[in-house]
């Protein structure tokens, strides 16, 4: 980004409009979906995937992470292995023991 | 000595220090949240009953709040590519626009929790209430401090764009960056919270 | 926007209008090395401080229901009435003893003193990458501490639950628990202020030809303990907001359903889980024994390479082995949980997990043991220290072992066993490492050495009571005496046969505490009395030895930008007049 002519920032700005506009329709479709009460296992899959769907859009585009540097993808992947490790706490509790 | 690599990127790395400074402390960030979300797995497993979000939460005020964040993740965007268009007054605008709607996103929150309280749901009912209060009030501290951020930058912090104006300008990216992060988080507070 | 080029950087600042006064200078100083100096001023006085409530846990464990003589009317009739300790303030102090330990004492003097001194100059930076975030790192851990200390004269006095804080307990505790919480926060912020700093400054601060093969194993160790601190801190600091919710809010998020305590049905909805509590504190605090370890394997693998005057052996198998022990330590927690109701597949996992790491822990001891392999070693005071730190992190590395595996752990769970284990690991492992760095970088910071007489006296006592003190705990613990009992097991019939190694225990922790007076003497009297040495005293080849003695208390270390042309250890190269090569010293000068 460091070297951002003014014709790619303009370019730049069209794209977060567009990206803008996704997201908007992206949370009226997750509110939308909400209101036919699936069932807790399908909701759950469906709210989750567009909740990462918009977060993916904001980081790649919004914090321009989808043109960043080698160093932070690796920093961002040790802490997406750990968050995972994270997530597995539940998992370790529960499983084998029985709820 | 000057403290190298403030501005212009370190050759072999690519980034400018703050760049590098600010994504280790979101990625210190996402473990603060993921441990509160893991903590909200595991109670809600071990819960035998789970009351739906929107049996409790006001769906539509939050709803108003997701598109409000997002459009001050915009602007705050914006106001970065305004100064990369070397637009100070523009800068001002969308910064401020970011600032204003944050502030509109604690009022909307206000009026959440106050409408909690009016019924007497507070964060002793229920594990359910618990850890709406807790995963909400924590993003809101968030928020303030990104609104105490931006309005420096908006202030007193501006001085700098005579002064040093690359400088400036990795700024507002990097508090932007912070800004972006805390949208995003919301992004999965709204529909884990309300939605499910 | 990359007009300057790197050459054009090593200008003098010129934003300097006039000298900064006092207070900028020596208090809130943005310099790596004042705020290094003040980490260690601040660490070592709570290093004493938590070493002094445990010489008075002693007496009660070596004489339960007696008077403390001397001092133990000074503790008021709450604690200890007519001098006779208190189980509740026994409780208190044995929290305080870990906490302050861990957090206030041992981690920042790794991490925020030696890190904050010596890591710049090592990598060859003007100064840390954020020195505003670095002042603040060091304020926010100075108010966290007086936090801490304050706790003890608040009604109720300080936390009482152990370092771990287990839930419930720690729930329904009196309102030094609060305050323990907030003073947790303001540590872990600090902490991870301060990791953010230290990351960015390796990455981005190394001199021209520095490469990562190239930095010295000390810095090595911080690069990964700051990523251990970045990542594993987090988890604690939300279950620390869970808990003070739980605690002032009224929510139960750590307390089950259907509590009652002493007879009484507890004010709490319920619904929540203790267990959640024990896995997000070990989330952290397993990772936390590595960030207690490795900066003093640093410390070790520095003294070793330059007292032996020989390469490190092995280095880039350290290097791995301790990026490999990083990694791990974040999917090890729960072997501090077998007992907690875990399934056997479960534990099975944990287990293995636990026994690879011990492999990476292996790698590097065992090349620095072998580094002293045909060296001719300098049995300096530094080295003494740092040689002692073999054998010692080896028997509580080793005496680990048996706690991993879950059929062990049900009968070691909880004992003195496990007292000893870790304390083998942290007091004569880790401190006796930060002793020798401070023997060894003394020079550097004062222009001055440390008297070496004193420096035997001090190291000799201190290795022979040490031992007196931990040893006996594993007898203590496989006889199943366990680690929180007031009266030293008093009470229990199995503990009576090993009950009056309590005494000996407890003479040798007094001495200890006195064969610290040579030290603190020899470290007063040789900052303005001790004998001037020249720049690089240890002949080392390092860059922070390249610097001038006492750098400048202002940004700014060298007179010159250092440049970088071999590896850290290029000791003894043959066909070289001296028997040491400095990183910064060019090829064609050879």
């Amino acid at each position: 980004m460091e070297t951002a002519s003014a014709e790619s920032v303009r370019k730049h700005v069209r794209v977060y409009v567009t990206v803008f506009v996704t997201l908007m329709a992206l949370t009226l479709i997750t509110v939308a979906i909400s209101t036919l009460h699936l069932g807790t296992v399908a909701a759950i899959l469906v709210a989750l995937f567009i909740a990462s769907l918009k977060a993916s859009l904001v980081a790649a585009y919004f914090m321009h992470l989808i043109s960043e540097k080698k160093l932070i993808y690796a920093a961002l992947t040790l802490t997406a292995v750990l968050f995972l490790v994270l997530m597995v706490i539940p998992v370790s509790h529960f499983a084998d023991r029985g709820l | 000595m000057q403290i190298p690599y403030t501005v212009e990127p370190r050759p072999d790395t690519g980034v400018y220090n703050a760049k590098l400074g600010i994504w280790l402390f979101l990625a210190s960030e996402v473990m603060l949240f993921g441990a509160l979300f893991s903590s909200y797995v595991l109670l809600r497993v071990g819960a035998t009953t789970w009351p739906h979000g929107y049996e409790h939460l006001n769906i539509p005020l939050a709803t108003v709040n997701t598109v409000v964040l997002i459009t001050s993740s915009v602007t705050m965007v914006m106001s970065w590519a305004s100064l990369a268009l070397k637009n100070l007054r523009k800068f001002r605008v969308y910064m401020g626009a970011t600032v204003g709607l944050a502030c509109v996103f604690l009022v909307i929150k206000g009026f959440e929790y106050a409408a909690k309280f009016e019924h007497g749901l507070y964060p002793s009912e229920s594990t359910f209430m618990a850890i709406y209060f807790t995963l909400t009030g924590l993003h809101g501290l968030h928020i303030i401090g990104g609104i105490v951020v931006n309005c420096y930058l908006l202030g007193p912090g501006s001085k700098m764009w005579k002064t040093d104006p690359a400088r400036f300008t990795n700024r507002v990216e990097i508090a932007g960056l912070y800004w972006h992060f805390v949208d995003l988080v919301w992004i999965f507070l709204f529909p884990v919270l309300y939605l499910l | 926007m990359s007009e300057a080029a790197p050459g054009a950087l090593a200008g003098i600042r010129t934003d300097h209008h006039a000298p900064p006064g006092f207070w900028r200078t020596y208090v809130f100083s943005q310099d790596h090395k004042t705020i290094g100096i003040q980490y260690a001023i601040t660490a070592l006085l709570f290093l004493l401080f938590g070493f002094t409530l445990m010489m008075i846990m002693r007496w009660q464990l070596a004489y339960p229901g007696q008077s403390i003589p001397f001092i133990g009317k000074f503790f008021g009739d709450a604690n200890a009435p007519d001098g006779v300790m208190l189980p509740e303030f026994y409780n208190q102090l044995g929290a305080m003893h870990g906490t302050i330990m861990v957090f206030l004492g041992v981690v920042p003097l790794a991490v925020g003193a030696f890190g904050n001194y010596v890591m710049p100059l090592q990598i060859g930076a003007p100064d840390m990458a954020f020195p505003k975030l670095n002042m603040m790192s060091y304020w926010i851990y100075f108010v966290g501490g007086l936090t801490m200390l304050s706790s003890f004269l608040i009604p109720g006095g300080a936390a009482a639950s152990g370092w771990t804080s287990y839930a419930p307990l720690s729930v329904i505790a009196t309102a030094g628990q609060t305050v323990w919480l907030f003073g947790m926060i303001c540590l872990i912020t600090s902490s991870l202020l301060g990791s953010v700093n230290f990351i960015t400054t390796i990455l981005q601060l190394r001199a021209k030809g520095l490469s990562f093969m190239r930095l010295p194993f000390f810095v090595w160790a911080q690069l990964v303990t700051s990523f251990l601190l970045l990542l594993a801190f987090p988890p604690l600091e939300a279950a620390g907001v869970l808990q003070l919710m739980d605690r002032l809010a009224g929510t139960s998020f750590f307390m089950p359903s259907g509590l009652v305590v002493s007879g009484q049905p507890l004010a709490y909805t319920g619904g929540g889980n203790p267990l959640l509590w024990q896995h997000l504190f070990w989330f952290l605090a397993h990772p936390e024994v590595y960030v207690l370890i490795l900066p003093a394997m640093g410390i070790v693998a520095e003294v070793i390479a330059n007292n032996t005057r020989k390469p490190l052996w092995g280095y880039r198998s350290m290097v791995y082995a301790t990026i490999f022990l990083g990694f791990m330590s974040f999917v090890v927690w729960a072997h501090h949980m077998f007992l907690t109701g875990m399934g056997t597949v479960i534990s099975s996992f944990f287990q293995a997990t636990t026994m690879i790491i011990s492999i990476p822990s292996i790698i590097i001891l065992t090349a620095l043991f072998l580094s002293l392999w045909g060296g001719s070693i300098r049995f300096t005071t530094p080295m003494l220290f740092a040689l002692a730190f073999l054998p010692m992190f080896g028997i509580g590395g080793l005496t680990g072992l048996p706690l991993g595996l879950a059929p062990a752990d049900i009968h070691l769970h909880d004992t003195y066993y496990v007292i000893g284990h870790f304390h083998y690991v942290v007091a004569p492992g880790t401190l006796f490492a930060l002793f020798a760095g401070v023997y060894y970088w003394f020079p550097k910071v004062t222009g001055r050495k440390m008297n070496d007489t004193l420096g035997r006296i001090h190291f000799w006592l201190s290795f022979a009571f040490i031992n007196g003190v931990f040893m006996p705990m594993f007898i203590q613990g496989l006889a199943g005496v366990s680690r929180r009992l007031y009266d030293g097991g008093a009470m229990y019939s199995h503990a009576q046969g090993v009950m009056h190694l309590n005494v000996f225990m407890s003479i040798c922790a007094w001495c200890l505490g006195l064969a610290q007076i040579p030290f603190i003497f020899n470290f007063f009297w040789s900052i303005w009395k001790g004998k001037k040495v020249s720049a690089n005293y240890w002949d080392a080849t390092t860059l922070e030895w390249a610097a001038a003695t006492s750098p400048p208390m202002a940004h700014g270390n060298f007179a010159t930008t250092p440049e970088v042309y071999r590896g850290p250890y290029e000791y003894s190269p043959p066909g070289n007049a001296a028997d040491f090569l400095p990183q910064n010293q060019p090829v064609e000068a050879r």
